[in-house]
């Protein structure tokens, strides 16, 4: 198998995420579109760790998964907190800052 | 050709394809569904790399807690179940331009680095050889990564609870 597959298909998923990051109004899908990037990231490191025949590569993957489920946890608070201010999930309800 | 190679094409397909429908469906429960098996095939990318550890924890924290917490936000904001043309912003064309800008970029950096470098899975890495690996080399982190999930967990029960 070439290291190309993994890669390719992690550069797809990230792209695919950024997109769903910046064309996503609905806050709940923009911590999905985020878990998608996060994934394409840990697809490329499990890669590498195989490709270099170490752990470490493997260990920074679990890291990547601990530190998204803290920041889905806090990410939905957050989500949940402006749903009861704003009444919407939706971003762009979000504009007091804007001059 | 290998048995591998047709397993990672399936996966392959079923992943991006899946991902597509996260980000384009119009459905929230739709799109929290199909990323389930965005994250599943992930986890089969992980046995086919021979990393059976970080496989299990993908099953069980992606597929099995991180997903469930999604689904309990979706249904904690009254999302539309059925279909709404409300879920995209008016950005969503710039949002592709940029992302397929993004693609061609990393192909084009990917291909001409690692053209045609082989990956080749000798064994499987023990859970053993990942766990003296996190409490030998990594264990500063390790610590550091259990306060921040410390941290999360308060900040998300400061931050949702009402007071009152």
């Amino acid at each position: 198998m070439y290291l190309n597959q993994y890669l390719f298909l992690s550069a797809v998923l990230f792209s695919l995420g950024a997109y769903g990051v910046l064309a996503r109004r609905h806050a709940v899908l923009v911590l999905m579109s985020v878990e998608l990037m996060l994934n394409a990231v840990n697809i490329n490191l499990v890669a590498f760790s195989t490709y270099f025949d170490q752990v470490s590569g493997q260990v920074f993957a679990l890291f990547v998964i601990t530190v998204a489920a803290a920041e889905v946890g806090v990410g939905l608070a957050i989500v949940l907190l402006l749903y009861r201010n704003l009444d919407t999930p939706n971003l762009d309800a979000v504009h007091e800052m804007k001059g | 050709m290998a048995p591998q190679n047709v397993a990672f094409g399936i996966i392959a397909a079923a992943m991006v394809v899946s991902a597509l429908r996260v980000v384009t469906t119009r459905n929230v429960v739709h799109s929290a569904l199909y990323l389930v098996v965005v994250l599943a095939g992930a986890g089969g990318l992980y046995v086919l790399l021979a990393a059976e550890f970080v496989a299990w924890a993908q099953v069980l924290i992606y597929v099995g807690a991180i997903l469930v917490l999604l689904l309990f936000g979706i249904m904690l904001t009254r999302a539309p179940l059925r279909e709404s043309a409300e879920l995209d912003t008016d950005q969503r064309w710039a949002g592709a331009v940029v992302a397929l800008g993004l693609l061609g970029l990393l192909v084009a950096l990917l291909s001409d680095t690692f053209g045609r470098v082989k990956v080749e899975p000798v064994a499987a890495v023990s859970g053993e050889a990942v766990g003296e690996s996190i409490f030998r080399v990594f264990v500063i982190p390790f610590e550091v990564v259990s306060m921040l999930l410390l941290a999360a967990l308060v900040g998300a029960v400061v931050l949702a609870r009402r007071d009152d």
